[in-house]
Protein backbone atom coordinates (compact mmCIF):
# COMPACT_ATOMS: atom_id res chain seq x y z
CA UNK A 1 0.00 0.00 0.00
CA UNK A 2 2.79 2.45 0.97
CA UNK A 3 4.52 1.94 -2.37
CA UNK A 4 1.25 2.34 -4.23
CA UNK A 5 0.62 5.66 -2.50
CA UNK A 6 3.91 7.02 -3.80
CA UNK A 7 2.67 6.87 -7.39
CA UNK A 8 0.91 10.06 -8.47
CA UNK A 9 -1.63 8.18 -10.60
CA UNK A 10 -2.71 6.18 -7.55
CA UNK A 11 -3.06 9.35 -5.46
CA UNK A 12 -5.17 10.94 -8.20
CA UNK A 13 -7.34 7.84 -8.37
CA UNK A 14 -7.77 7.85 -4.59
CA UNK A 15 -8.65 11.56 -4.44
CA UNK A 16 -11.04 11.62 -7.39
CA UNK A 17 -12.49 8.24 -6.48
CA UNK A 18 -13.28 9.28 -2.90
CA UNK A 19 -15.11 12.41 -4.02
CA UNK A 20 -16.97 10.57 -6.78
CA UNK A 21 -17.96 7.68 -4.50
CA UNK A 22 -19.27 10.09 -1.86
CA UNK A 23 -21.48 11.83 -4.43
CA UNK A 24 -22.67 8.57 -5.98
CA UNK A 25 -23.52 7.05 -2.60
CA UNK A 26 -25.77 10.02 -1.80
CA UNK A 27 -27.38 10.23 -5.24
CA UNK A 28 -27.70 6.43 -5.41
CA UNK A 29 -29.66 6.30 -2.16
CA UNK A 30 -32.35 8.58 -3.56
CA UNK A 31 -32.25 6.75 -6.90
CA UNK A 32 -33.03 3.44 -5.17
CA UNK A 33 -35.54 5.02 -2.80
CA UNK A 34 -37.45 6.55 -5.72
CA UNK A 35 -37.28 3.20 -7.63
CA UNK A 36 -35.39 4.91 -10.46
CA UNK A 37 -32.56 2.38 -10.73
CA UNK A 38 -33.44 1.73 -14.36
CA UNK A 39 -33.03 5.45 -15.04
CA UNK A 40 -29.52 5.19 -13.59
CA UNK A 41 -28.86 2.27 -15.91
CA UNK A 42 -30.08 4.36 -18.86
CA UNK A 43 -27.85 7.28 -17.91
CA UNK A 44 -24.84 4.97 -17.99
CA UNK A 45 -25.53 3.97 -21.57
CA UNK A 46 -26.26 7.54 -22.57
CA UNK A 47 -22.90 8.52 -21.09
CA UNK A 48 -21.21 6.14 -23.54
CA UNK A 49 -22.97 7.68 -26.52
CA UNK A 50 -22.20 11.20 -25.33
CA UNK A 51 -18.53 10.47 -24.83
CA UNK A 52 -18.25 8.78 -28.22
CA UNK A 53 -20.05 11.64 -29.97
CA UNK A 54 -17.68 14.15 -28.38
CA UNK A 55 -14.64 12.10 -29.39
CA UNK A 56 -15.93 11.63 -32.94
CA UNK A 57 -16.55 15.37 -33.20
CA UNK A 58 -13.13 16.15 -31.78
CA UNK A 59 -14.22 17.67 -28.48
CA UNK A 60 -13.26 16.92 -24.90
CA UNK A 61 -14.78 13.63 -23.82
CA UNK A 62 -16.14 15.09 -20.59
CA UNK A 63 -18.12 17.76 -22.43
CA UNK A 64 -20.04 15.03 -24.24
CA UNK A 65 -20.50 13.05 -21.04
CA UNK A 66 -22.08 15.85 -19.06
CA UNK A 67 -24.15 17.26 -21.95
CA UNK A 68 -25.60 13.83 -22.82
CA UNK A 69 -26.36 12.60 -19.31
CA UNK A 70 -27.88 15.82 -17.99
CA UNK A 71 -29.80 16.38 -21.24
CA UNK A 72 -31.31 12.90 -21.31
CA UNK A 73 -32.03 12.99 -17.58
CA UNK A 74 -34.07 16.17 -18.10
CA UNK A 75 -35.75 14.67 -21.18
CA UNK A 76 -36.82 11.61 -19.17
CA UNK A 77 -38.11 13.92 -16.47
CA UNK A 78 -40.13 15.93 -18.98
CA UNK A 79 -41.59 12.75 -20.54
CA UNK A 80 -42.33 11.53 -17.02
CA UNK A 81 -44.71 14.26 -16.03
CA UNK A 82 -46.74 14.46 -19.20
CA UNK A 83 -47.29 10.91 -20.41
CA UNK A 84 -46.13 8.86 -17.40
CA UNK A 85 -43.57 6.93 -19.45
CA UNK A 86 -42.69 3.70 -17.73
CA UNK A 87 -39.64 1.53 -18.09
CA UNK A 88 -40.77 0.45 -21.55
CA UNK A 89 -40.55 3.96 -22.99
CA UNK A 90 -37.21 4.53 -21.26
CA UNK A 91 -35.95 1.20 -22.59
CA UNK A 92 -37.05 1.97 -26.15
CA UNK A 93 -35.34 5.35 -26.08
CA UNK A 94 -32.10 4.13 -24.61
CA UNK A 95 -31.67 1.12 -26.87
CA UNK A 96 -31.70 3.55 -29.78
CA UNK A 97 -29.29 5.92 -28.04
CA UNK A 98 -26.95 2.99 -27.50
CA UNK A 99 -27.23 2.14 -31.19
CA UNK A 100 -26.20 5.72 -31.96
CA UNK A 101 -23.26 5.15 -29.61
CA UNK A 102 -21.96 2.29 -31.75
CA UNK A 103 -22.34 4.53 -34.80
CA UNK A 104 -20.16 7.22 -33.20
CA UNK A 105 -17.71 4.55 -32.04
CA UNK A 106 -17.28 3.35 -35.63
CA UNK A 107 -17.06 6.91 -36.89
CA UNK A 108 -14.37 7.64 -34.31
CA UNK A 109 -12.29 4.52 -34.86
CA UNK A 110 -12.39 4.80 -38.66
CA UNK A 111 -11.84 8.53 -39.08
CA UNK A 112 -9.50 9.27 -36.19
CA UNK A 113 -7.67 6.00 -36.28
CA UNK A 114 -4.43 7.25 -34.71
CA UNK A 115 -5.61 6.29 -31.24
CA UNK A 116 -7.57 3.18 -32.36
CA UNK A 117 -10.44 1.42 -30.65
CA UNK A 118 -9.30 1.51 -27.02
CA UNK A 119 -11.25 4.70 -26.33
CA UNK A 120 -14.52 2.76 -26.48
CA UNK A 121 -13.35 0.25 -23.90
CA UNK A 122 -12.03 3.05 -21.67
CA UNK A 123 -15.39 4.78 -21.65
CA UNK A 124 -17.30 1.54 -21.11
CA UNK A 125 -15.18 0.14 -18.29
CA UNK A 126 -13.43 3.21 -16.93
CA UNK A 127 -9.78 4.01 -16.32
CA UNK A 128 -9.49 5.48 -12.85
CA UNK A 129 -5.69 5.18 -13.00
CA UNK A 130 -5.66 7.30 -16.15
CA UNK A 131 -6.77 10.55 -14.48
CA UNK A 132 -4.22 13.37 -14.56
CA UNK A 133 -3.92 16.25 -12.08
CA UNK A 134 -6.30 18.69 -13.80
CA UNK A 135 -8.89 15.99 -14.48
CA UNK A 136 -8.71 15.00 -10.81
CA UNK A 137 -9.22 18.61 -9.68
CA UNK A 138 -12.25 19.03 -11.95
CA UNK A 139 -13.74 15.70 -10.89
CA UNK A 140 -13.31 16.53 -7.18
CA UNK A 141 -14.83 20.00 -7.59
CA UNK A 142 -17.87 18.73 -9.52
CA UNK A 143 -18.37 15.86 -7.08
CA UNK A 144 -18.22 18.33 -4.19
CA UNK A 145 -20.86 20.43 -5.94
CA UNK A 146 -23.15 17.41 -6.40
CA UNK A 147 -22.64 16.37 -2.76
CA UNK A 148 -23.50 19.84 -1.48
CA UNK A 149 -26.59 20.08 -3.68
CA UNK A 150 -27.89 16.66 -2.57
CA UNK A 151 -27.31 17.48 1.10
CA UNK A 152 -29.11 20.82 0.74
CA UNK A 153 -32.06 19.16 -1.01
CA UNK A 154 -32.04 16.06 1.20
CA UNK A 155 -34.91 16.98 3.51
CA UNK A 156 -37.56 18.04 0.97
CA UNK A 157 -36.38 15.38 -1.48
CA UNK A 158 -36.77 12.68 1.14
CA UNK A 159 -40.28 13.92 1.91
CA UNK A 160 -41.21 14.04 -1.78
CA UNK A 161 -39.71 10.59 -2.43
CA UNK A 162 -41.46 8.84 0.44
CA UNK A 163 -44.89 10.39 -0.01
CA UNK A 164 -45.24 12.56 -3.09
CA UNK A 165 -48.92 13.40 -2.67
CA UNK A 166 -48.63 14.57 0.95
CA UNK A 167 -45.43 16.45 0.15
CA UNK A 168 -47.15 18.27 -2.73
CA UNK A 169 -50.09 19.09 -0.49
CA UNK A 170 -47.72 20.55 2.12
CA UNK A 171 -46.28 22.90 -0.52
CA UNK A 172 -43.11 20.99 -1.46
CA UNK A 173 -42.48 21.55 -5.20
CA UNK A 174 -42.34 17.80 -5.90
CA UNK A 175 -42.09 17.91 -9.70
CA UNK A 176 -39.39 20.59 -9.72
CA UNK A 177 -37.49 18.60 -7.09
CA UNK A 178 -37.82 15.43 -9.18
CA UNK A 179 -36.46 17.22 -12.24
CA UNK A 180 -33.62 18.79 -10.26
CA UNK A 181 -32.74 15.42 -8.80
CA UNK A 182 -32.65 13.86 -12.27
CA UNK A 183 -30.22 16.56 -13.41
CA UNK A 184 -28.03 15.81 -10.37
CA UNK A 185 -28.22 12.08 -11.15
CA UNK A 186 -27.13 12.84 -14.73
CA UNK A 187 -24.14 14.87 -13.55
CA UNK A 188 -23.29 12.12 -11.07
CA UNK A 189 -23.47 9.46 -13.80
CA UNK A 190 -21.03 11.48 -15.92
CA UNK A 191 -18.68 11.68 -12.92
CA UNK A 192 -18.84 7.99 -12.10
CA UNK A 193 -18.18 7.13 -15.76
CA UNK A 194 -14.72 8.65 -15.37
CA UNK A 195 -14.01 6.33 -12.43
CA UNK A 196 -15.49 2.94 -13.23
CA UNK A 197 -16.91 3.40 -16.72
CA UNK A 198 -20.39 3.82 -18.10
CA UNK A 199 -21.34 0.15 -17.92
CA UNK A 200 -20.33 -0.29 -14.30
CA UNK A 201 -21.60 2.96 -12.82
CA UNK A 202 -24.83 1.28 -11.81
CA UNK A 203 -22.85 -0.80 -9.32
CA UNK A 204 -21.53 2.25 -7.51
CA UNK A 205 -24.96 3.91 -7.58
CA UNK A 206 -27.25 1.01 -6.67
CA UNK A 207 -25.23 -1.47 -4.61
CA UNK A 208 -24.17 0.70 -1.62
CA UNK A 209 -27.66 2.21 -1.45
CA UNK A 210 -29.30 -1.21 -1.66
CA UNK A 211 -27.00 -2.48 1.10
CA UNK A 212 -27.78 0.51 3.33
CA UNK A 213 -31.54 0.13 2.83
CA UNK A 214 -31.29 -3.53 3.79
CA UNK A 215 -29.39 -2.71 6.98
CA UNK A 216 -31.50 0.13 8.35
CA UNK A 217 -35.00 1.54 7.93
CA UNK A 218 -34.18 5.04 9.18
CA UNK A 219 -33.77 7.41 6.20
CA UNK A 220 -30.92 9.69 7.37
CA UNK A 221 -28.95 6.79 8.79
CA UNK A 222 -29.40 4.91 5.50
CA UNK A 223 -28.32 8.00 3.52
CA UNK A 224 -25.13 8.35 5.57
CA UNK A 225 -24.47 4.62 5.50
CA UNK A 226 -24.89 4.53 1.72
CA UNK A 227 -22.31 7.32 1.24
CA UNK A 228 -19.90 5.74 3.74
CA UNK A 229 -20.24 2.31 2.13
CA UNK A 230 -19.62 3.72 -1.34
CA UNK A 231 -16.39 5.40 -0.19
CA UNK A 232 -15.23 2.32 1.74
CA UNK A 233 -16.02 0.07 -1.24
CA UNK A 234 -13.94 2.29 -3.47
CA UNK A 235 -10.99 2.34 -1.06
CA UNK A 236 -11.13 -1.41 -0.59
CA UNK A 237 -11.37 -1.89 -4.35
CA UNK A 238 -8.34 0.32 -5.03
CA UNK A 239 -6.37 -1.45 -2.30
CA UNK A 240 -7.31 -4.82 -3.74
CA UNK A 241 -6.21 -3.88 -7.23
CA UNK A 242 -2.95 -2.47 -5.82
CA UNK A 243 -2.22 -5.77 -4.03
CA UNK A 244 -3.30 -7.98 -6.94
CA UNK A 245 -2.18 -6.12 -10.07
CA UNK A 246 -3.88 -8.55 -12.45
CA UNK A 247 -7.29 -7.25 -11.34
CA UNK A 248 -8.40 -4.08 -13.13
CA UNK A 249 -9.54 -1.43 -10.59
CA UNK A 250 -13.06 -1.28 -12.04
CA UNK A 251 -13.48 -4.99 -11.45
CA UNK A 252 -12.15 -4.97 -7.90
CA UNK A 253 -14.39 -2.03 -6.92
CA UNK A 254 -17.43 -3.84 -8.34
CA UNK A 255 -16.38 -7.09 -6.64
CA UNK A 256 -16.22 -5.36 -3.25
CA UNK A 257 -19.58 -3.59 -3.68
CA UNK A 258 -21.28 -6.80 -4.81
CA UNK A 259 -19.75 -8.75 -1.91
CA UNK A 260 -21.02 -6.15 0.59
CA UNK A 261 -24.47 -6.32 -0.96
CA UNK A 262 -24.52 -10.12 -0.86
CA UNK A 263 -23.34 -10.08 2.77
CA UNK A 264 -26.11 -7.65 3.75
CA UNK A 265 -28.57 -9.84 1.89
CA UNK A 266 -27.51 -12.87 3.93
CA UNK A 267 -27.29 -11.27 7.38
CA UNK A 268 -30.13 -8.76 6.88
CA UNK A 269 -33.49 -9.25 8.55
CA UNK B 1 -13.84 -5.58 -40.83
CA UNK B 2 -15.53 -2.98 -42.95
CA UNK B 3 -17.32 -4.72 -45.73
CA UNK B 4 -17.90 -1.68 -47.87
CA UNK B 5 -14.17 -1.04 -48.14
CA UNK B 6 -13.41 -4.53 -49.35
CA UNK B 7 -16.36 -5.06 -51.67
CA UNK B 8 -17.23 -2.83 -54.59
CA UNK B 9 -20.96 -3.49 -54.21
CA UNK B 10 -23.35 -0.60 -54.21
CA UNK B 11 -27.04 -0.52 -53.50
CA UNK B 12 -29.23 -0.29 -56.58
CA UNK B 13 -33.00 -0.12 -56.79
CA UNK B 14 -33.02 -3.42 -58.64
CA UNK B 15 -33.93 -5.27 -55.46
CA UNK B 16 -33.87 -8.77 -56.94
CA UNK B 17 -30.33 -8.28 -58.16
CA UNK B 18 -29.34 -6.82 -54.79
CA UNK B 19 -30.68 -9.81 -52.91
CA UNK B 20 -29.03 -12.22 -55.34
CA UNK B 21 -25.75 -10.37 -54.89
CA UNK B 22 -25.97 -10.46 -51.09
CA UNK B 23 -26.97 -14.08 -50.97
CA UNK B 24 -24.05 -15.09 -53.16
CA UNK B 25 -22.08 -14.90 -49.89
CA UNK B 26 -22.81 -17.91 -47.66
CA UNK B 27 -22.22 -15.81 -44.52
CA UNK B 28 -24.92 -13.35 -45.61
CA UNK B 29 -27.39 -16.20 -46.12
CA UNK B 30 -26.55 -17.45 -42.65
CA UNK B 31 -26.87 -13.94 -41.27
CA UNK B 32 -30.36 -13.58 -42.75
CA UNK B 33 -31.39 -17.01 -41.40
CA UNK B 34 -29.98 -16.28 -37.93
CA UNK B 35 -31.53 -12.81 -37.95
CA UNK B 36 -34.95 -14.27 -38.75
CA UNK B 37 -34.77 -16.84 -35.93
CA UNK B 38 -33.53 -14.30 -33.43
CA UNK B 39 -36.13 -11.70 -34.40
CA UNK B 40 -39.00 -14.17 -34.06
CA UNK B 41 -37.88 -15.59 -30.70
CA UNK B 42 -36.89 -12.24 -29.20
CA UNK B 43 -40.10 -10.65 -30.47
CA UNK B 44 -42.38 -13.29 -28.95
CA UNK B 45 -40.61 -13.36 -25.59
CA UNK B 46 -40.20 -9.58 -25.62
CA UNK B 47 -43.92 -9.06 -26.04
CA UNK B 48 -44.53 -10.87 -22.75
CA UNK B 49 -41.63 -9.00 -21.15
CA UNK B 50 -43.15 -5.64 -22.06
CA UNK B 51 -46.57 -6.82 -20.89
CA UNK B 52 -45.05 -7.85 -17.54
CA UNK B 53 -43.07 -4.59 -17.31
CA UNK B 54 -39.84 -6.52 -16.72
CA UNK B 55 -37.64 -4.39 -18.97
CA UNK B 56 -35.00 -3.89 -16.29
CA UNK B 57 -34.68 -7.63 -15.67
CA UNK B 58 -34.59 -8.20 -19.44
CA UNK B 59 -31.84 -5.66 -19.88
CA UNK B 60 -29.82 -7.21 -17.05
CA UNK B 61 -30.16 -10.69 -18.57
CA UNK B 62 -29.01 -9.36 -21.93
CA UNK B 63 -25.86 -7.69 -20.61
CA UNK B 64 -25.00 -10.82 -18.62
CA UNK B 65 -24.40 -12.53 -21.95
CA UNK B 66 -21.18 -10.53 -22.27
CA UNK B 67 -19.26 -12.08 -19.32
CA UNK B 68 -20.56 -15.50 -20.38
CA UNK B 69 -19.12 -15.16 -23.85
CA UNK B 70 -15.91 -13.62 -22.53
CA UNK B 71 -15.40 -16.49 -20.09
CA UNK B 72 -16.12 -19.03 -22.82
CA UNK B 73 -13.47 -17.41 -25.02
CA UNK B 74 -11.02 -17.38 -22.11
CA UNK B 75 -11.35 -21.06 -21.25
CA UNK B 76 -11.71 -22.08 -24.87
CA UNK B 77 -15.25 -23.42 -25.22
CA UNK B 78 -17.87 -22.37 -27.74
CA UNK B 79 -19.23 -18.88 -27.12
CA UNK B 80 -22.77 -20.16 -27.69
CA UNK B 81 -22.38 -22.30 -24.55
CA UNK B 82 -21.11 -19.25 -22.65
CA UNK B 83 -24.04 -17.11 -23.75
CA UNK B 84 -26.64 -19.70 -22.78
CA UNK B 85 -24.98 -20.69 -19.51
CA UNK B 86 -24.54 -17.13 -18.28
CA UNK B 87 -28.05 -15.98 -19.21
CA UNK B 88 -29.77 -18.98 -17.66
CA UNK B 89 -27.65 -18.70 -14.50
CA UNK B 90 -28.47 -15.00 -14.17
CA UNK B 91 -32.16 -15.76 -14.67
CA UNK B 92 -32.01 -18.24 -11.77
CA UNK B 93 -30.17 -15.69 -9.57
CA UNK B 94 -32.64 -12.89 -10.31
CA UNK B 95 -35.61 -15.19 -9.77
CA UNK B 96 -34.06 -16.33 -6.46
CA UNK B 97 -33.47 -12.76 -5.31
CA UNK B 98 -37.08 -11.93 -6.15
CA UNK B 99 -38.37 -14.90 -4.17
CA UNK B 100 -36.43 -14.06 -1.01
CA UNK B 101 -36.84 -10.27 -1.33
CA UNK B 102 -39.10 -9.20 1.53
CA UNK B 103 -40.04 -5.74 0.37
CA UNK B 104 -41.01 -3.62 -2.57
CA UNK B 105 -39.82 -2.63 -5.98
CA UNK B 106 -36.98 -0.41 -4.74
CA UNK B 107 -34.90 -3.13 -3.08
CA UNK B 108 -35.63 -5.56 -5.90
CA UNK B 109 -34.33 -3.20 -8.57
CA UNK B 110 -31.23 -2.45 -6.49
CA UNK B 111 -30.57 -6.20 -6.42
CA UNK B 112 -31.01 -6.48 -10.19
CA UNK B 113 -28.70 -3.51 -10.74
CA UNK B 114 -26.03 -5.00 -8.50
CA UNK B 115 -26.15 -8.32 -10.36
CA UNK B 116 -25.83 -6.49 -13.67
CA UNK B 117 -22.87 -4.31 -12.67
CA UNK B 118 -21.01 -7.22 -11.10
CA UNK B 119 -21.58 -9.43 -14.14
CA UNK B 120 -20.27 -6.74 -16.48
CA UNK B 121 -17.25 -6.23 -14.24
CA UNK B 122 -16.53 -9.97 -14.42
CA UNK B 123 -16.78 -9.76 -18.20
CA UNK B 124 -14.25 -6.93 -18.19
CA UNK B 125 -11.92 -9.01 -16.01
CA UNK B 126 -12.14 -11.98 -18.39
CA UNK B 127 -11.44 -9.76 -21.38
CA UNK B 128 -8.43 -8.25 -19.59
CA UNK B 129 -7.10 -11.70 -18.69
CA UNK B 130 -7.51 -12.88 -22.28
CA UNK B 131 -4.97 -10.58 -23.89
CA UNK B 132 -5.21 -12.00 -27.41
CA UNK B 133 -8.72 -10.71 -28.05
CA UNK B 134 -7.88 -7.45 -29.84
CA UNK B 135 -11.10 -5.66 -30.65
CA UNK B 136 -12.87 -8.73 -29.31
CA UNK B 137 -14.81 -7.09 -26.51
CA UNK B 138 -16.44 -4.76 -29.00
CA UNK B 139 -17.61 -7.68 -31.13
CA UNK B 140 -19.08 -9.31 -28.00
CA UNK B 141 -20.73 -6.08 -26.88
CA UNK B 142 -21.97 -4.74 -30.19
CA UNK B 143 -22.30 -7.88 -32.26
CA UNK B 144 -21.14 -9.00 -35.63
CA UNK B 145 -22.95 -10.66 -38.47
CA UNK B 146 -19.81 -11.72 -40.27
CA UNK B 147 -18.84 -15.33 -39.95
CA UNK B 148 -22.01 -16.89 -38.61
CA UNK B 149 -21.58 -20.59 -39.35
CA UNK B 150 -24.22 -23.10 -40.42
CA UNK B 151 -23.65 -24.93 -37.12
CA UNK B 152 -24.52 -21.78 -35.18
CA UNK B 153 -27.71 -21.38 -37.21
CA UNK B 154 -28.65 -24.99 -36.38
CA UNK B 155 -28.08 -24.37 -32.66
CA UNK B 156 -30.11 -21.16 -32.82
CA UNK B 157 -32.94 -23.06 -34.51
CA UNK B 158 -33.00 -25.77 -31.84
CA UNK B 159 -32.92 -23.38 -28.87
CA UNK B 160 -35.44 -21.07 -30.56
CA UNK B 161 -37.82 -23.96 -31.23
CA UNK B 162 -37.62 -25.08 -27.58
CA UNK B 163 -38.29 -21.53 -26.33
CA UNK B 164 -41.23 -21.01 -28.68
CA UNK B 165 -42.75 -24.41 -27.84
CA UNK B 166 -42.58 -23.71 -24.10
CA UNK B 167 -43.98 -20.24 -24.65
CA UNK B 168 -46.87 -21.67 -26.68
CA UNK B 169 -47.53 -24.32 -24.03
CA UNK B 170 -47.62 -21.85 -21.14
CA UNK B 171 -48.84 -18.86 -23.14
CA UNK B 172 -52.41 -18.78 -21.82
CA UNK B 173 -51.69 -19.00 -18.06
CA UNK B 174 -48.71 -16.67 -18.53
CA UNK B 175 -50.90 -14.09 -20.28
CA UNK B 176 -53.46 -14.39 -17.47
CA UNK B 177 -50.80 -14.08 -14.75
CA UNK B 178 -49.15 -11.15 -16.55
CA UNK B 179 -52.28 -9.08 -17.07
CA UNK B 180 -53.89 -9.67 -13.66
CA UNK B 181 -51.61 -11.26 -11.12
CA UNK B 182 -53.96 -11.24 -8.13
CA UNK B 183 -56.96 -12.70 -9.92
CA UNK B 184 -54.80 -15.33 -11.59
CA UNK B 185 -53.30 -16.32 -8.23
CA UNK B 186 -56.77 -16.53 -6.70
CA UNK B 187 -57.90 -18.78 -9.55
CA UNK B 188 -55.09 -21.20 -8.74
CA UNK B 189 -52.57 -20.22 -11.45
CA UNK B 190 -49.03 -20.83 -10.06
CA UNK B 191 -47.99 -17.20 -10.51
CA UNK B 192 -44.55 -17.45 -8.88
CA UNK B 193 -43.48 -20.58 -10.76
CA UNK B 194 -44.67 -19.00 -14.03
CA UNK B 195 -42.68 -15.84 -13.26
CA UNK B 196 -39.49 -17.81 -12.61
CA UNK B 197 -40.07 -19.97 -15.69
CA UNK B 198 -40.59 -16.88 -17.81
CA UNK B 199 -37.30 -15.41 -16.60
CA UNK B 200 -35.57 -18.61 -17.80
CA UNK B 201 -37.20 -18.29 -21.22
CA UNK B 202 -36.15 -14.64 -21.32
CA UNK B 203 -32.61 -15.73 -20.50
CA UNK B 204 -32.57 -18.26 -23.33
CA UNK B 205 -33.99 -15.72 -25.80
CA UNK B 206 -31.45 -13.06 -24.86
CA UNK B 207 -28.64 -15.60 -25.14
CA UNK B 208 -29.82 -16.33 -28.69
CA UNK B 209 -30.12 -12.76 -29.75
CA UNK B 210 -26.78 -11.74 -28.18
CA UNK B 211 -24.93 -13.81 -30.74
CA UNK B 212 -26.16 -11.57 -33.54
CA UNK B 213 -26.62 -8.10 -32.09
CA UNK B 214 -24.09 -8.26 -29.26
CA UNK B 215 -25.10 -8.20 -25.66
CA UNK B 216 -25.65 -4.44 -25.43
CA UNK B 217 -28.12 -4.24 -28.30
CA UNK B 218 -30.23 -7.35 -27.73
CA UNK B 219 -32.44 -5.20 -25.69
CA UNK B 220 -33.45 -3.33 -28.85
CA UNK B 221 -34.85 -6.51 -30.43
CA UNK B 222 -36.56 -7.49 -27.17
CA UNK B 223 -38.23 -4.26 -26.23
CA UNK B 224 -38.71 -1.97 -29.22
CA UNK B 225 -40.87 -4.15 -31.55
CA UNK B 226 -42.99 -5.24 -28.58
CA UNK B 227 -43.42 -1.67 -27.36
CA UNK B 228 -44.38 -0.58 -30.90
CA UNK B 229 -46.97 -3.36 -31.20
CA UNK B 230 -48.47 -2.51 -27.82
CA UNK B 231 -48.85 1.11 -28.88
CA UNK B 232 -50.79 -0.05 -31.96
CA UNK B 233 -52.97 -2.81 -30.54
CA UNK B 234 -53.97 -4.29 -27.20
CA UNK B 235 -55.16 -7.61 -28.67
CA UNK B 236 -52.75 -10.40 -27.73
CA UNK B 237 -52.62 -12.51 -30.91
CA UNK B 238 -52.50 -9.53 -33.26
CA UNK B 239 -49.92 -7.85 -31.02
CA UNK B 240 -47.68 -10.92 -30.97
CA UNK B 241 -47.85 -11.28 -34.75
CA UNK B 242 -47.13 -7.58 -35.23
CA UNK B 243 -44.16 -7.77 -32.84
CA UNK B 244 -42.60 -10.65 -34.72
CA UNK B 245 -43.15 -8.91 -38.08
CA UNK B 246 -41.67 -5.63 -36.86
CA UNK B 247 -38.65 -7.40 -35.36
CA UNK B 248 -38.06 -9.30 -38.57
CA UNK B 249 -38.36 -6.17 -40.68
CA UNK B 250 -35.93 -4.21 -38.48
CA UNK B 251 -33.44 -7.07 -38.46
CA UNK B 252 -33.47 -7.74 -42.22
CA UNK B 253 -33.49 -4.07 -43.21
CA UNK B 254 -30.60 -3.59 -40.78
CA UNK B 255 -28.68 -6.44 -42.42
CA UNK B 256 -29.22 -4.99 -45.88
CA UNK B 257 -28.12 -1.52 -44.77
CA UNK B 258 -25.09 -2.89 -42.92
CA UNK B 259 -24.06 -4.83 -46.04
CA UNK B 260 -23.94 -1.68 -48.15
CA UNK B 261 -22.79 0.84 -45.54
CA UNK B 262 -19.63 0.85 -43.43
CA UNK B 263 -21.51 1.39 -40.16
CA UNK B 264 -22.33 -1.30 -37.59
CA UNK B 265 -25.35 -3.58 -37.79
CA UNK B 266 -26.51 -2.66 -34.29
CA UNK B 267 -26.84 0.98 -35.25
CA UNK B 268 -29.10 0.18 -38.22
CA UNK B 269 -31.25 -2.35 -36.38
CA UNK B 270 -31.87 -0.03 -33.43
CA UNK B 271 -32.51 2.93 -35.72
CA UNK B 272 -35.07 1.10 -37.88
CA UNK B 273 -36.80 -0.32 -34.82
CA UNK B 274 -36.88 3.05 -33.11
CA UNK B 275 -38.18 4.75 -36.27
CA UNK B 276 -41.05 2.23 -36.26
CA UNK B 277 -41.80 3.08 -32.64
CA UNK B 278 -41.85 6.83 -33.32
CA UNK B 279 -44.12 6.28 -36.35
CA UNK B 280 -46.48 4.19 -34.22
CA UNK B 281 -46.64 6.89 -31.55
CA UNK B 282 -47.29 9.55 -34.22
CA UNK B 283 -50.02 7.40 -35.79
CA UNK B 284 -51.71 7.04 -32.45
CA UNK B 285 -51.42 10.75 -31.75
CA UNK B 286 -52.90 11.64 -35.16
CA UNK B 287 -55.64 9.05 -34.75
CA UNK B 288 -56.44 10.46 -31.32
CA UNK B 289 -56.57 14.03 -32.67
CA UNK B 290 -58.79 12.98 -35.58
CA UNK B 291 -61.02 11.13 -33.13
CA UNK B 292 -61.37 14.21 -30.95
CA UNK B 293 -62.23 16.37 -33.94
CA UNK B 294 -64.66 13.82 -35.40
CA UNK B 295 -66.50 13.11 -32.17
CA UNK B 296 -68.05 16.57 -31.48
CA UNK B 297 -69.19 17.01 -35.09
CA UNK B 298 -70.74 13.56 -34.96
CA UNK B 299 -72.49 14.47 -31.73
CA UNK B 300 -73.95 17.74 -33.04
CA UNK B 301 -75.29 16.36 -36.29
Amino acid sequence: MITALSHPFFLHALLAGTAIALASGLVGYFLVLRAQTFTGDTLGHVAFTGAMAALAGGYDLRLGLFAATIGVALLLGALGRRGRPDDVVIGTLFSWILGLGTFFLTLYTTHRSSTQGNAGITVLFGSIYGLDATQTTTAVLIAAGITTAVLLLARPLLFASLDEAVAAARGVPATALGLGFLALAGACAAEVTQAVGSLLLLGLLAAPAGTAIRLTDRPYRALGLSAALAVLDLWAGLALSAQVPVLPPSFSIMAVTATCYAAAHLVGP
Amino acid sequence: MLLAETTPYAFTWNLVADVREMWSFPFMVNAFRAGAIVAVVAGAVGWFMVLRRQTFAGHTLSVVAFPGAALATLIGVSTAVGYLGACLLAAVVIAGLRESGRSGVAVESAATGTVQAFALACGFLFVTLYKGMLGGPQALLFGTFLGITTGQVALLTVVGAVVLTLLAAFGRPLLFASSDREVAAARGVPVRALGAGFLLLLGAATAEASQITGSLLVFALLVVPAATAQVLTARPVLGLALTVLLGLAACWLGLIAAFYQPYPLGFFVTTFAFAGYVLAQLTRAVRGAVGRVALPTGATS
